[in-house]
This record gives C-alpha cells, sequence and structure tokens, in this order.
C-alpha cells in the first residue's frame, strides 16, 4: 500500500526533482499513514533519498534502459505499483515523465491528474490542486479511481528532508519487445548550458533587444547567475533564438525561483507561461509596459546600459559572497 | 496513408479567463474559441502529408456541437473530413476512450502535446496505449517513409531522434511546423468545408477517471518594487535579502 514514487536519474544520479518527489510523496504518505517505495533505473548511489522520506527503493539494472523509453518506463513503473499494491503513484513535470505518465495511467487504470501544485486538500475523496489555463487559474481535481497518479509541477512543492535512510531491493521487471518498438536513435544534448526545465534562475530577453546579435549581455548575465536563457514568443517566431528558447502558452513553462525579463513587454501569453516562477525582475524602457504590473522588482531602463552594469554588480557580489 | 488530427475547442490565447456558478465552469461569454494551438501546428503537418505524400486528413473533436465552427475551420485549412463525437470532453482518460473507438482506422494520429485549457497532458499518451500504438510526445519534427516514421523530440535541454513504426501516436508542438506555416483560411477553402462531410458519432461507454471539482484565479499580485537604473546595487542587495533567490 505504500506510496510509489518514480525518482529520476540522469547519467547514474539523482536529479534535484527526484528529491522534490519523494518528499511530496512523503507528505501523501503520511496523510495516508502509509510509507514511501521510490523505484530508480540505473542509478549509481540512491542513499539520499533515505533524507526525502523514502523507506524502500526499488533498484532497476538494465543496460536495455540506458537509453529513456517512455514504454518500458511506464511497463517498469507499472510493475513496481503492482508489486507494492500502491494506490498512490507521484511523478514530476519532467519531459520524461510526462512522456510516461498517460501511458502508466491506462495500464494502471489510473487516473492521472498532472500540474499539481500542493498535497491533497483530501485523500478521500482524493483531491489535489492544479494548474489549469497555463498558470491563469488553478483547478481542484477529484481522481476518482482506486489507483490514483499525481504528476507534481516543478518547483511547487519544495525539498522537506527528514530524518531516515532508505533501504535498497534489487527489482527485476519482465520487459518485452512490445515495450522497446520505437528507439532513440540519437540524443542531442545541449552541453554547458542550464537547460530551462531544470534552472533554479531563467534570464529572458524579448524584441526590445532588436537583434540576435545583441544576446551576448543576454547569456554573460545568465553564466554569471549560472541561469538558463530564453525568449518570449516573437524573438523565437524571427528566428533570432532557438523555439527551445520559447517560454509561455505556447513554448515552454517556466517555474523558475528567479525569472529575469529584459526587453519583454509581457503579453497576456507570456505572462502565463512564467507565473509559476517565484520572484520575477523586469527591465523595460517603456514604464508603461504590462510586464511591470506582473512583476516583483522593476527597473525602468535602457536595457543596453541597465544589463551591462547588472552584470558588472551582480560579479562583484559573487566575488564577495563566494 | 490515412491521418487522424485531434482537435481541440479553446479559449483563444488572449482571453481573460473567469469562472461561473460558484466558480466550477469556465466563463465562455465574450470568449473566442479556436484551434488549440499545438492541435493547429500538428493539423499543418498533415496538411503537408497531404500534399507532399498523398495522405488523406480527418479532423476530430469530441465536443458538442458548439464546437462545430471548430471542426469546420479545420476542414476550410484543408482537411478532407470531420468527425464530431457528441459528448462533453470531462475528463482526459474520457476523451482517450471516445478516440480510440475510432482511431484504430488510421495509420498516423497527430494530436497536440497538451490543451491549452486545462493543460492535462495526457490524451495523445492515453489514446496510444488504448489503442496499442506507439507513441511519441513534445514531437517537433516527423517524417514518414512507408510504414516507419523518424520523430523528433524535445527534451529537457535538448532533443531526441526516435525510429517508430506505424500505427503511431503523435503528441505535437511548435516545431512541427513553423508558425509563418500557418494557413489562415481563405475564401474558397470557406466555401469548400461547407460541403466537406461533418459526422456526429455518438459516445462510447467509458467513464471517467477525475472530476474538476472547482476553480480559482491566482491571489493578487503585490505592487512592484520599482528600482533606480542608478543604483543596480539595491537590486542585488534585494534579491539577495529580501527574496533570497541569488
Amino acid at each position: 500500500m505504500s506510496v510509489l514514487v518514480y525518482t529520476e536519474t540522469e547519467n547514474g544520479k539523482l536529479k534535484k526533482t527526484a528529491f522534490e518527489v519523494a518528499s511530496y510523496a512523503k507528505g501523501v504518505a503520511d496523510m495516508l499513514g502509509t510509507s514511501v517505495t521510490a523505484v530508480a533505473v540505473n542509478a549509481d548511489d540512491v542513499s539520499e533519498l533515505g533524507k526525502y522520506g523514502v523507506e524502500k527503493v526499488l533498484t532497476v539494472s538494465n543496460d536495455k534502459l540506458n537509453n529513456f523509453n517512455a514504454k518500458a518506463y511506464a511497463d517498469v513503473l507499472k510493475q513496481a505499483a503492482e508489486k507494492e499494491s500502491s494506490k498512490v503513484v507521484v511523478v514530476s513535470s519532467s519531459a520524461n515523465a510526462k512522456f510516461l505518465a498517460p501511458i502508466l495511467a491506462v495500464n494502471l487504470n489510473a487516473g492521472y491528474a498532472s500540474n499539481v501544485v500542493a498535497l491533497p486538500e483530501s485523500d478521500s475523496p482524493f483531491k489535489v490542486k492544479r494548474t489549469a489555463f497555463t498558470n491563469k487559474a488553478f483547478n481542484v481535481t477529484e481522481i476518482t479511481t482506486d489507483v490514483k497518479l499525481v504528476g507534481l509541477s516543478k518547483n511547487a512543492f519544495g525539498l522537506k528532508e527528514s530524518d531516515g535512510a532508505a533501504s535498497t531491493e534489487d527489482f527485476s521487471p519482465s520487459l518485452n519487445d512490445a515495450d522497446f518498438t520505437t528507439e532513440v536513435s540519437s540524443v542531442d544534448k545541449v552541453t554547458g548550458k542550464v537547460p530551462i526545465a531544470d534552472a533554479e534562475i531563467v534570464v529572458s530577453g524579448g524584441r526590445g533587444l532588436k537583434g540576435p546579435e545583441n544576446w551576448g549581455m543576454v547569456e554573460e548575465l545568465a553564466d554569471v547567475l549560472g541561469a538558463a536563457t530564453a525568449c518570449s514568443k516573437p524573438v523565437s517566431d524571427m528566428g533570432w533564438r532557438p523555439h527551445s528558447e520559447h517560454v509561455g502558452q505556447t513554448g515552454k513553462p517556466v517555474a523558475s525561483n528567479l525569472y529575469i525579463a529584459i526587453g519583454i513587454s509581457g503579453a497576456i501569453q507570456h505572462l502565463a507561461g512564467i507565473n509559476a516562477s517565484k520572484v520575477k525582475v523586469v527591465i523595460n524602457n517603456d514604464p508603461e509596459a504590462p510586464f511591470f504590473k506582473a512583476a516583483d522588482y522593476g527597473v525602468v531602463g535602457d536595457a543596453f546600459e541597465v544589463v551591462p552594469q547588472l552584470i558588472e554588480k551582480l560579479k562583484e557580489f559573487k566575488a564577495n559572497n563566494a | 496513408m490515412k491521418i487522424l488530427v485531434c482537435i481541440s475547442h479553446v479559449p483563444d490565447t488572449t482571453s481573460k479567463i473567469n469562472f461561473t456558478d460558484g466558480d466550477t465552469k469556465f466563463d465562455t461569454n465574450g470568449v473566442q474559441f479556436v484551434i488549440n494551438p499545438n492541435d493547429e501546428f500538428g493539423l499543418t503537418r498533415a496538411m503537408w502529408f497531404k500534399e507532399k505524400q498523398g495522405a488523406s486528413v480527418t479532423v476530430v473533436n469530441v465536443g458538442e456541437a458548439d464546437t462545430e465552427p471548430t471542426l469546420r475551420r479545420a476542414l476550410a485549412i484543408g482537411a478532407d473530413e470531420a468527425i464530431r463525437i457528441n459528448t462533453k470532453p470531462t475528463d482526459g482518460f474520457f476523451v482517450a476512450k471516445q478516440l480510440a473507438a475510432i482511431a484504430k482506422d488510421f495509420d498516423l494520429v497527430i494530436a497536440g502535446r497538451e490543451s491549452i485549457d486545462y493543460n492535462g497532458g495526457m490524451v495523445p499518451g492515453m489514446l496510444a496505449t488504448l489503442i496499442d500504438a506507439n507513441f511519441v510526445n513534445n514531437c517537433i519534427s516527423l517524417e514518414v517513409e512507408g510504414q516507419t516514421a523518424t520523430a523528433i523530440r524535445e527534451i529537457d535541454g535538448g532533443k531526441e531522434t526516435l525510429k517508430t513504426s506505424f500505427p503511431l501516436v503523435i503528441g505535437g508542438q511548435k516545431g512541427l511546423v513553423e508558425e509563418s506555416d500557418l494557413k489562415i483560411p481563405n475564401m474558397r477553402g470557406i466555401m469548400m468545408a461547407r460541403k466537406k462531410s461533418l459526422d456526429v458519432k455518438e459516445p462510447v461507454d467509458g467513464g471517467n477517471a477525475t472530476k474538476a471539482v472547482s476553480f480559482e484565479k491566482p491571489a493578487p499580485k503585490g505592487d512592484v518594487k520599482m528600482v533606480s537604473p542608478d543604483n543596480l546595487d539595491e537590486l542585488v542587495n534585494l534579491l539577495h535579502n529580501d527574496a533570497k533567490v541569488i
């Protein structure tokens, strides 16, 4: 009956989201009076999960699972959920988790609520709060099936440490050829850059920057802060920046701790996409830009003067606080 | 190649979002409905397959009669025929079961990765699993040769190329085609759309797995704190000491 949580790894290391979903699963398990079992695939070391409330880790080692494969991973989790008789399964909102979750939901005949932002309001009936209308609203959803699948929004719950150590158990689910009818032929990961999905700070540029040649300072600011770079929709549509950087309603959602918008006026679709970010800084030369109404901190000024100065100030700050 | 494109009928991206009936229903008053943007990228890619590879394109929506203008618009863009499954789309699992009842007849099903209203992001993957088809989510490129397909999907921090085969369901998004490739229906398309078949089918049995209980809007935001461009030390200080984000 334990709460099952899928703790993701990258190159054998647990991702930060793994600790967040584990913390959340612990909260649900406390409500239900049960414990947390995690599933980790090809992980080097899972001991840290104990610190976030996991009691047992099912470790799966299988070379066929070196590349992520949604169908096969969903099969692993299904078999783990059945083995543990889990009634609640928790996954993250990573691209991979969102890929496997609907497959898993059908295989477990489970209702699935994605983009969940808080612990269940009640466990019977099982009601969770999630974002809807691309962060323009919240929606309380009741999952009415016996088994429930919860997809937790990134950075919505945070990490909750507790005392404890996790035991491990080797788990060898039986996988069949039908799990591998879609094959990865190549993976193209940008190296040396922080992905928007994992970033705690995002620095974003808009049309106010006048052209792709002016992105050097955006990248430098991102470097100083260890941040990801992003852009508004017009900027990606004009081909100044790749689509993968487009944040907003039809692009990527951003749920970072800090979002810095430079030369972005703040169209409603853009605001929806970044609304889940905790602190927003807006730099714009137009004091009437609608983005200021959605910001926590605003600077009215020419980005080409403000940003280079801000970079210098932040370098000083970093040097003094290293 | 027979292609089915799943179309959600959603509020335009500029819509103000409000609720009625004690915050239990979306307020459609004054709201313009459109083809879900993620579905429109998929529909446009389907048109490409029609033009270049002779595919036939059927569009489907699970919804009541008020969604028909959205289906007609898809026909005006160039789809060959439309199906409306006559029921309220109350839950992702339920919608996937409705689509599964007709999707078996198609080689390729193109849906958007999520609708921009409920953002459930589950219908394409559920549909694929129900009809035992291959599935690629967050798909940003799709090429087809015979019964096999090469798809590129966006992953966190990059992209991944996948080899797969029919039957195939994809959850598509921008990248399948560019924004500038999207088609605005012309008068001829609109006239022709009136004559195309729009078949209304009754729903199959299939219970809901979730229920939307209520809605709420985010709490209003506090005032913005303005910092002078001549005093950026203050901004750094605020971000460090007050907001504690650096």
